[in-house]
């Protein structure tokens, strides 16, 4: 053992920031030392949702009520959703302003197919073999640009649609998130191979996709919720019973990993978090979810009659993708090459790093989550209206991503800033809506007002960062 | 003296009809650091591009520990243990000490990233150039100042047992303390048996920390020269002139290449 110290004491002169042991006092520290250097991480988004819930519950006491609080995530989903794809475009520095109306379109093909039961006999001859050639098409860009999970995506799609099986709901929201990857293909290629500016690539597509939509839909809207899986999506909850094993499972992986992460690194004498540190986090983030489930389990109904009690899918549906692309950020290769093209990308280049490969990439994963979004939006408001995904669906997506910290100019952002900004982005239309005699001007300067402050947050911590 | 680890001979490079390097020999003893020096345009740059696998040649032989290879593509020289430190240092601003280190070459366990493990080795790298500079490995590279950053982006080279390092003025930008640092860094490299070329301006910084001098005057190498026995003054002749008493060019090369 008096070995180990000497070697700890000897490096810890060298590297005298790194602490080797990271307990619970030394986890506060490092994150009071990160705000203070200008990296406020979620806390602004935090805050937001803090203070808009006191506001709220001031103007109307129905805001706070477990059945008000319980309708949110599926008036947010498809925000989350959208946002959480649009991450991967701004942390390259790009954006994408079709996502929005790529989930629109993705969503009218897929509710056409499932209403007439037999998308090629519903549709236009031309239009439906354009829908196939253009899958084929980007199928083989897809093959060239050696994207293969998205290839193997749109070959789902594809195979979806040419075997009718998009008659069942299930499998058309399959088809969707196959154009939607289709579309990712087709915008990646064009801004990283044939160099066009990501805004102008995505301006004309956000216009032409619009036009798309009213193809598919043959002008005339579809009704979602008789469809019922689709329509579940944001309007029902998971059975109690399930609500548990949903919490349980997700803290168990959590504090498991956590665990296990930090005894083997102690082993390997590699630094790690103290035992103690995981179990009063595990112990904490524990507690949060299991009061949670506990609300959510309750019934929230407003009358007598009906039952609403469980987590709602749409929440689950949020934090199962929130979870599965952090950790395809933080945790694999392709994560970290993605953040050093967004920090520079010539760095990237010269790292030996397939640059237009990670930005390809990128924009399927954003055109499929927009796809996938427009599904979500689709069932919230319980129909595939001329218009879905247009307007200001997508500024709501990209505020939703900035007000939780992610960058426009590339290389910082998190998964978790998407979900909580869509959070703080509903809550004001939700909230407003309980006083009635708030006419809807209020909600458009409200949201405004609450993307600029916390824009202003962001920069203003970023000046003291430069500042030093 | 020992066998050169990186002997290049008789290397002809071309842009279209303008012809930038005639017939250039140059050599890299392991152990010792060579300074290629040289005016604007004399092809420095063109060189290292050359050995960097980036620029391709016309003609010429390269040999690498004995054997010929031939470096036409960049993973070449990174797989037989050449490193370049780019001037422009090439690192993610968004991204930390560790993470830059290991850029585009992450440790992997079970398909998944194995930070720690890496940290660690950053650390090492690190120690064994004796770096006091920087505190921790998890700084982010855009708190850094320009001498940690060139630090970085040397142990960057250090890392992967590399053989023969390539630094392009990595002294350019610095103040004293942190040149000085660098330049201790630089003469580790060496002394831990590396073949280290330094290409630089700065005749100070060469003197003090070169083993031999490699002048190039017009994309031909004026004279290879011993640091200590030459003195500062005949190597800025040889940069300017081509040539400085018996060193140098025959004053009719001189003439043919102006």
């Amino acid at each position: 053992m008096s070995t180990t110290t000497g070697s700890t004491a000897e490096r810890a002169s060298e590297f005298s920031l790194d602490v080797e042991r990271r307990d619970v006092r030394g986890a506060i520290r490092e994150w009071i030392d990160r705000l203070r250097g200008g990296d406020p991480g979620a806390l602004p988004s935090i805050l937001g949702i803090v203070v808009l819930g006191i506001i709220f519950s001031q103007v109307s006491s129905r805001f706070l009520t477990s059945y008000n609080i319980g309708n949110l995530p599926g008036q947010g989903a498809y925000i989350a959703v959208i946002g959480l794809g649009l991450v991967f475009v701004l942390l390259l520095g790009e954006i994408d302003l079709s996502a929005g109306t790529t989930g629109g379109m993705a969503a009218g093909f897929a509710a056409r197919a499932v209403f007439s039961g037999d998308l090629h006999g519903a549709l236009d001859a031309g239009v439906y073999w354009s829908l196939l050639g253009f899958l084929v098409a980007a199928l083989a860009l897809a093959v060239w640009l050696r994207t293969w999970s998205g290839a193997a995506v749109i070959l789902i799609g594809l195979v979806v649609i040419l075997a009718n099986l998009d008659k069942h709901v299930f499998w058309a929201i399959i088809a969707a998130v196959g154009i939607g990857a289709a579309v990712g293909v087709f915008t990646g290629f064009l801004v990283a191979k044939v160099r066009i500016p990501s805004f102008v690539v995505t301006l004309a597509l956000f216009l032409a996709w619009q036009g798309v939509l009213l193809f598919a839909l043959n002008s005339q809207s579809i009704n979602t919720s008789n469809f019922d899986l689709w329509n579940g999506l944001t309007q029902k909850n998971l059975s109690p019973t399930w609500s548990w094993v949903f919490t349980i499972v997700v803290l168990a992986l959590y504090v498991g990993y956590t665990l296990i992460k930090s005894i083997t690194a102690q082993r390997a004498g590699l630094a790690a978090d103290t035992l103690q540190l995981v179990v009063v986090r595990g112990g904490v983030v524990s507690a949060i979810g299991i009061v949670l489930t506990v609300l959510a389990n309750r019934n929230r109904s407003s009358n007598q009659y009906g039952r609403i009690e469980g987590i709602p899918w749409a929440a689950v549906i949020v934090v199962v993708l929130m979870i599965a692309c952090s950790i395809g950020l933080s945790k694999t290769q392709w994560g970290r090459h993605l953040y050093a093209t967004g920090g520079n990308a010539e760095a990237a280049r010269r790292a030996g790093i397939d640059v237009d490969h990670v930005r390809v990439s990128a924009f399927i994963l954003c055109s499929s989550f927009g796809a996938f979004g427009g599904i979500l939006l689709a069932s919230q408001s319980f129909s595939v209206s001329l218009n879905l995904g247009a307007g200001n669906i997508l500024l709501f997506s990209v505020a939703a991503a900035v007000i939780g910290g992610t960058s426009l100019f590339g290389g910082r952002g998190k998964p978790r800033d998407a979900v909580l900004g869509a959070l703080v982005i509903v809550m004001i239309p939700n909230g407003l809506g309980l006083k009635a005699n708030l006419g809807p001007q209020y909600q458009q300067v409200i949201t405004g007002v609450v993307l600029l402050v916390a824009a202003s947050v962001d920069a203003i911590s970023r000046r003291r960062t430069a500042k030093g | 003296m020992s066998e050169p680890i990186l002997e290049i001979s008789k290397l002809n490079k071309s842009f279209g009809p303008v012809h930038v390097l005639h017939d250039v020999d140059f050599k890299v003893y392991p152990g010792e650091v060579t300074a290629l020096v040289g005016d604007n345009g004399a092809g420095k740059s063109t060189l290292v591009k050359c050995i960097a696998g980036i620029n391709g040649y016309e003609s010429g032989e390269v040999t690498f520990e004995g054997k010929r290879v031939v470096l036409d593509d960049p993973r070449v020289p990174t797989r037989l243990g050449i490193e370049f430190v780019y001037q422009d240092l090439a690192l993610a601003d968004n991204l930390d000490i560790t993470q830059n280190m290991f850029l585009g070459r992450e440790i992997r366990r079970f398909g998944f990233l194995a930070d720690g493990e890496m940290e660690r080795k950053a650390r090492e790298a690190l120690a064994s150039l004796s770096v006091r500079t920087v505190s921790s490995v998890r700084q982010v590279v855009a708190s850094l100042s320009g001498g940690q950053r060139q630090t970085v982006a040397i142990a960057k080279a250090v890392l992967w047992d590399s053989k023969v390092v390539f630094l392009d003025e990595p002294t350019a930008a610095l103040g004293v303390a942190q040149t000085r640092q660098v330049l201790d860094l630089v003469r580790r490299l060496a002394d831990q048996g590396r073949g280290v070329v330094l290409i630089s301006h700065n005749m100070n910084d060469v003197m003090e920390v070169a083993d031999r001098v490699c002048a190039l005057y017009l994309g031909r190498v004026a004279a290879e020269v011993s640091a200590k026995e030459t003195s500062t003054a005949q190597i800025v002749e040889l940069i300017t002139s081509g040539r400085s008493g018996d060193l140098g060019l025959a004053p009719a090369t001189v003439d043919k290449s102006i």
